[in-house]
């Protein structure tokens, strides 16, 4: 048997190729599709019998933009070593072309599990159950990598969730992410700064946009992804009967909150006469 | 489980102090004790905790568990999860509120997921509806654009509580408590992850955290230079100086500058926002803070529908205006 550390120690042979497969790290990618966060807040609207945010017609849904950190995250190890990128998505409807992006990014394949039943997102432990039953049904990843939270829940619970159901050693909130000896060494942020921590592989690993920008599609990226075509999963495809699970969290209410904010805009001659007269009333209002 | 009973806080501590979080838990967790007519505990885990048990005491918990074991004096959180599911599950408390700090941002989730029940994640206000004795919870989703009103249908029902969000209770040393010795056994196996190398960067000045007046500077500013301005204009007023993700994002300041729903929370007496357009993820962190003045060119820009204060003009003319004024009152 070839071990990896072997192969790995004798970097100016070339390996034959299915050396290099048996050897690659394989790799998982938690995305989420979600409405668009950069829309204008003026399109922001709240269904209020369905309790829902409701799509802005024209404004097309988006990757979350941490698990287009996660995948850019995947991709730099592919970049320095063999491996392969599966995105795993869960949701009730997708737009394809915006959830084939990680592909033209580079990823080898997708994995869309959509079902009507997939419709509960605010209860993570629902979903991580969904995505961890994926996970195995694919064998299982070397390395799973997700954005810490998705931009529409904010919940920041799910991949958490998927590598204690996996029991997967887990380090969250990291800004690099480098594979090496069977081991992930991750930079994670802490408030001052940030720590090097390791775990031994599989592990699952967050990240957050300290990472840096996700690299764009490229022409040959696009093309390739067209011809691609994802693995769709149902839930019965997965073994899961959703009628049993029981909820863990319901949502009551939603609603978009009023500002009472009364904001006094200081007009002074200019611009600059307008800031000494702002400094003037902090000054009144002993706020300086 | 069958409903267990009573409010668990899980504290934090720092060289045997008790962290400025755990009397903000105990403020969420007595109104939800004195409407649950049970008692308030708080969960301490370190190696020794010195004074933190009778600060705990003081801020009000009724009875404080003293989880300690060697393998708790820095934090690791495998062991530290390990320790809190000990607890939980021999004490069976009904509720249990957690800080949305750094650890707790993972910790919570985890401790969930280990006792089989739901989080009401990042929460500004928990309630209990008293009839059914069901945490409601406050949380705001969609960056902050929405608030959500969760429920926990399992217990023990947990809550991660966004820091700042409740003001912490007054301490009084002459209220009293029982300390609980709860030792737990770990192995240093259990630790999955290991720490290899902390690199601490720390920021000049006062801690964002703690500044009672702060600037932030944004997109608009184009640059990283102009934050010269603001660290200046931050130096007269005796402030500290912060960021929105923009600014981070494109390198401009490190990314401990950040103030935000996945940066840091703060609430200063004063909080000046230059060229920012105030997006709901940037005020989710500063939404406490007392005074927010805003200078923007944009005179349609949000930030002005959540500042006190605001002028619209071109922070290259605005800044410097304000800092001689500044410098001139407070020096006089």
């Amino acid at each position: 048997m070839f071990h990896k550390a072997f192969v790995d120690s004798f970097p100016a042979i070339k390996w034959p190729i299915y050396i290099r497969r048996i050897m690659a790290v394989k790799i998982g990618v938690l995305a989420k599709q979600v409405i668009d966060p950069e829309m204008p807040m003026a399109a922001f609207r709240i269904d209020d019998s369905s309790k829902k945010v409701v799509p802005p017609p024209n404004i097309p849904p988006v990757v979350n933009g941490f698990d287009e950190n996660a995948v850019e995250a995947a991709l730099l190890i592919k970049d320095a070593q063999e491996a392969s990128v599966t995105v795993i998505s869960t949701g009730t409807e997708f737009a394809l072309d915006v959830m084939k992006k990680p592909l033209s990014m580079g990823a080898d394949e997708l994995v869309l599990l959509q079902d009507e039943a997939f419709d509960n997102t605010i209860d993570s432990f629902m979903t991580a159950q969904l995505l961890a039953a994926a996970v195995r049904k694919l064998d299982g990843f070397d390395l799973i990598i997700c954005g810490r939270q998705a931009s529409d829940w904010d919940n920041a619970q799910v991949p958490l969730g998927v590598a204690e159901i996996l029991g997967m050693s887990c380090i969250s909130l990291g800004k690099r992410v480098n594979v090496t000896d069977g081991k992930v060494r991750v930079e994670r942020i802490i408030a001052d700064g940030y720590e090097i921590v390791e775990a031994p592989l599989p592990a699952l690993v967050t990240v957050s946009n300290e990472l840096g920008q996700p690299r764009y599609p490229t022409l040959r990226g696009i093309m390739a992804a067209t011809r691609k075509k994802p693995t769709i999963w149902s839930a019965a495809e997965l073994g899961l009967d959703s009628s049993q699970s029981q909820s863990r969290i319901t949502l009551q209410d939603l609603f978009v909150p009023v500002s009472d904010q009364d904001c006094e805009i200081i007009e002074g001659e200019d611009p600059a006469d307008s800031a000494r007269l702002l400094a003037m009333k902090l000054r009144e209002d002993k706020i300086i | 489980m069958a409903d267990g009973t009573g409010v668990l806080i899980v504290g934090d501590t720092t060289d045997g102090q008790l962290g400025s979080t755990t009397g903000e838990l105990i403020a969420a967790g007595q109104i939800i004790a004195a409407d649950l007519d049970e008692n308030l505990s708080v969960a301490l885990l370190g190696d020794t905790l010195d004074d933190a048990e009778q600060q705990a005491i003081a801020h009000g918990a009724q009875k404080v568990f003293a989880v300690t074991h060697p393998l708790l004096a820095e934090y690791q959180v495998d062991l530290h999860l390990s320790a809190l599911e000990t607890l939980c599950k021999e004490t069976n408390p009904r509720v249990i509120l957690i800080a949305r700090t750094n650890e707790g941002r993972e910790l919570a989730p985890r401790l969930a997921f280990r006792l089989g029940v739901g989080l009401a994640q990042d929460c500004l206000e928990v309630s209990v509806d008293s009839s059914e004795k069901k945490l409601l919870a406050n949380r705001p989703v969609y960056g902050g654009n929405a608030i959500a009103v969760v429920r926990c249908d399992q217990t023990p029902q947990i809550a991660a509580i966004r820091p700042k969000a409740y003001e912490p209770t007054e301490t009084d040393s002459s209220r009293q408590g029982e300390v609980v010795s709860f030792p737990v056994d770990l192995d240093a196996s259990m630790a999955l992850t290991q720490i290899v190398e902390t690199v601490i960067e720390e920021a000049e000045g006062v801690k964002l955290e703690d500044a009672q007046i702060v600037i932030s500077g944004g997109r608009g500013l184009g640059g990283p230079e102009p934050f010269a301005h603001l660290e200046e204009l931050a130096k007269i007023m005796g402030g500290t100086v912060g960021a929105s993700r923009a600014a981070v994002d494109s390198g401009w300041v490190p990314s401990n500058y950040q103030v935000g729903l996945t940066g840091k929370t703060i609430t200063p007496d004063l909080y000046i926002m230059v060229a920012i357009s105030g997006a709901s993820q940037h005020m989710a962190g500063c939404s406490g803070a007392k005074v927010i003045v805003a200078i923007n060119k944009d005179a349609e820009a949000n930030i002005f529908k959540e500042a006190r204060y605001g002028v619209v003009g071109d922070w290259e003319t605005v800044l410097p205006a304000l800092t001689a004024a500044v410098r001139e009152l407070t020096q006089a």
